[in-house]
């Protein structure tokens, strides 16, 4: 039993970091049970495709947050290597949805090998966008979001260049499989590709030394160097990931449409990634970082919004909702509450022993 | 050495004058001042109806300027009038700030014509202008979904930016029938022009066991979006199904779903206004008089609402806007 207790308490110790993220959905889920039991029910139908396929506003928050997920893998990444946040991460996904369609377009018919290509061809291309920030940022030591800003001004235009119209459709049923469901599996395909990053990058940690290099580079850049990590390497690299989450994200939103609009693809979405982040308990600052974390946070946020949506909360004011439980949660995981919490939390440590000695006695 | 300076430079103005002498001869000099063609598939659609009427061929020499902010818009306005063109026609950014510059093109004697958009200035100041009531786009759907005679009007409310004219107008004519209790709002929220968010609109709406029959966006995006919710939770849409589904803006690939029949109706927002102004030129510069102005000297263009059982073939060519698809 001790030894239980104890081990917990060294999770916790290891994690306080999430503890943040895990109260704000756990305060979501509460309020939405006592609000609409039947708020988390999830059924199968059948769509108009003839297939079974999951549904339910937990299947809506799992399924609308995926690219608020992927790219709030990455910009963690980023604002652990740099300390700075990328604000051109919508713009950047719209200018590789932009070429997925154009490749798309460009052939006859679309088969998955033309898909595969056009996926190819925009991660490339979103990963030299990203090698531009990141060598504004690191070569030239500019702060990420003066650098970034350049290409969250002109990055949709840019799209709309590639485009060369306003809003080009392209339907096939490959694209609506990575858009929603792959025919037989009830899962949406959004979901699956999460899972898919996720996979990867945890891979990535696991057999790489990347994790420790870019905290280590966002911790002390001189330090770094001086024992030899490249940091100007390790920045630029942070940025190139994020320009292929940027990529898989952008693909997402297209495929769920069969329809790209350069100017409202994942608008404003740079502001959540960020948040999720920063409710994920990461310091903006860079340094340690947990993209876990992340992950947590931007799932909290997408629940908070679909939450907002079934309350049917006046279109005009769902914003400001938002932001009234954002500021509790920052300001819950401010360091200042946290030392309060952790003062709180020595208290109490101090005076159990007494307690389980009296019981045991 | 003088006199050759001299010569040589009385040469230099005489030959810069000589293009300038043989333009003004035939050619009605314009200058075109419009949003950005980056702006909607409506602006590029707008942008490209000026960019053929007002050619060589059609008797113009014209000039384009294309900017979203007001201030550059206004500095354009006056180098076309220092350059002396002959009509000025402006869509601006801003309702405000226009008095002065409309007065210089007054007093140089140069014709302004508004188009699409509306300026808050004195009518005097202009020739006339020619703009869409988007209150009655509004009407014209709402009376088209009444004529439906529908059992009962359930209706889920997509609405574009807040406060836009598309939105207000667009608006207007629904929330006069929810009053009036005709028909009964289950989700009015706003996507913002967002197709996406108009999926997540409608998906909630699902999940939350809401009764609908009726969808009702304010543009083709959104009620592709909306349309993409119901796909994937098994509801039927379009003629003779379950879900009626409203767009506007006749993109060509909106009108193609309507001839499919897996949308009901589109409203059209027309962009068409070149045509008109160039008739109205013509008139002016045969000495006559502009006729059919309103009180407030417009001239409101013709906009159809088009029903996925009647639309024709022609109907797309002729009025559907951007690229076609197969």
């Amino acid at each position: 039993m001790k030894q239980n207790q104890k081990a917990s308490g060294q999770f916790w110790a290891n994690n306080s970091q999430l503890l943040i993220p895990l109260i704000a959905i756990l305060l979501l889920v509460i309020f939405n049970l006592f609000r609409d039991p039947s708020f988390f029910s999830v059924g199968i139908t059948t769509n108009n495709n003839g297939d079974p396929v999951l549904q339910g506003n937990l299947i809506a928050i799992l399924n609308g947050a995926s690219e608020l997920v992927i790219l709030s893998m990455g910009m963690t990444l980023v604002t652990a290597a740099s300390g700075g946040q990328d604000i051109s991460v919508g713009a950047l996904a719209a200018i590789a949805g932009s070429v997925f369609v154009k490749v798309l377009k460009s052939g006859g018919a679309i088969s998955p090998l033309t898909v595969i290509g056009g996926f190819v061809m925009c991660c490339l291309v979103a990963m030299l966008f990203g090698a531009f920030n990141g060598s504004l940022v690191s070569i030239f030591n500019i702060q990420p979001m003066i650098a970034t800003l350049i290409l969250f001004t002109c990055g949709r235009s840019i799209a709309y260049w590639i485009n060369g119209g306003a809003t080009p459709t392209v339907s096939s049923p490959i694209i609506s499989a990575i858009g929603s469901f792959i025919p037989g599996i009830p899962i949406p395909t959004p979901i699956l590709i999460v899972i898919l990053m996720a996979v990867l990058f945890a891979l990535l940690f696991r057999f790489t030394t990347l994790g420790l290099y870019i905290q280590t580079v966002g911790i002390n850049q001189g330090a770094a160097r001086l024992n030899g990590i490249n940091s100007v390497g390790i920045k630029l690299l942070s940025f190139v990931l994020l320009g292929a989450c940027c990529a898989v994200a952008g693909v997402i939103s297209v495929s769920r449409l069969s329809l790209i609009n350069h100017e409202t693809l994942l608008i404003n979405i740079e502001m959540d990634a960020i948040l999720a982040v920063a409710i994920g308990g990461n310091s903006l600052g860079g340094g340690k970082f947990r993209m876990l974390g992340s992950v947590i946070g931007a799932y909290a946020i997408q629940a908070l919004t679909i939450t907002l949506y079934a309350m049917k909360v006046p279109s005009t004011d769902v914003k400001a909702y938002k932001a009234v439980v954002i500021i509790i949660l920052v300001v819950i995981g401010s360091p200042v509450v946290k030392e309060a919490f952790d003062r709180f939390r020595k208290n109490l440590r101090g005076s159990r022993p007494v307690h389980t000695g009296k019981e045991a006695s | 050495m003088k006199k050759v300076i001299a010569i040589a430079l009385v040469l230099m103005l005489c030959l810069s004058l000589m293009p300038m002498a043989f333009a003004a001869d035939d050619l009605i000099t314009v200058g075109v001042i419009n949003n950005p063609p980056s702006e909607s598939g409506y602006r590029e659609a707008n942008v490209n109806d000026f960019a053929a009427v007002f050619t060589k061929e059609n008797g113009y020499d014209a000039s384009f300027y294309y900017s979203i902010k007001n201030d550059e818009q206004l500095s354009a306005a006056r180098q076309f009038i220092t350059d002396g063109v002959d009509y000025l026609l402006i869509s601006a950014a801003e309702t405000t700030g226009w008095d002065a510059v409309l007065k210089d093109a007054q007093e140089a004697g140069i014709g302004v014509f508004l188009f699409d958009r509306m300026i808050d200035c004195d009518t005097d100041l202009f020739e006339a202008a020619v703009v869409s009531d988007m209150a009655k786009e509004g009407e014209t759907a709402v009376n088209w979904l009444l004529s439906l005679e529908l059992p009962e009007y359930n209706v889920i409310h997509i609405q574009g930016a807040m406060g836009s004219d598309a939105q207000l107008g667009r608006t207007g004519a629904l929330d006069e029938q929810f009053e009036a209790g005709t028909m009964k709002k289950v989700v009015q929220q706003t996507a913002t022009w967002d197709e996406a968010e108009a999926k997540k609109i409608v998906e909630s709406a699902i999940n939350s066991g809401e009764a609908f029959n009726v969808i009702y966006a304010e543009n083709d995006g959104m009620a592709k979006g909306a349309v993409a919710a119901l796909d994937e939770a098994g509801i039927t849409h379009g003629v003779d199904k379950d879900v009626v589904v409203m767009g506007f803006d006749c993109n060509k690939w909106a009108l193609r779903e309507l001839q499919k029949g897996n949308w009901n109706y589109d409203g059209q927002c027309s962009p068409f206004q070149a045509q008109v102004i160039s008739d109205m030129i013509q008139v002016l510069e045969e000495g006559g008089e502009i006729e059919g102005l309103n009180d407030a000297k417009q001239i409101i263009s013709v906009e159809k609402g088009f029903d996925a059982r009647e639309i024709t073939e022609e109907d797309i060519l002729t009025y559907g806007l951007g690229e076609d698809v197969a």
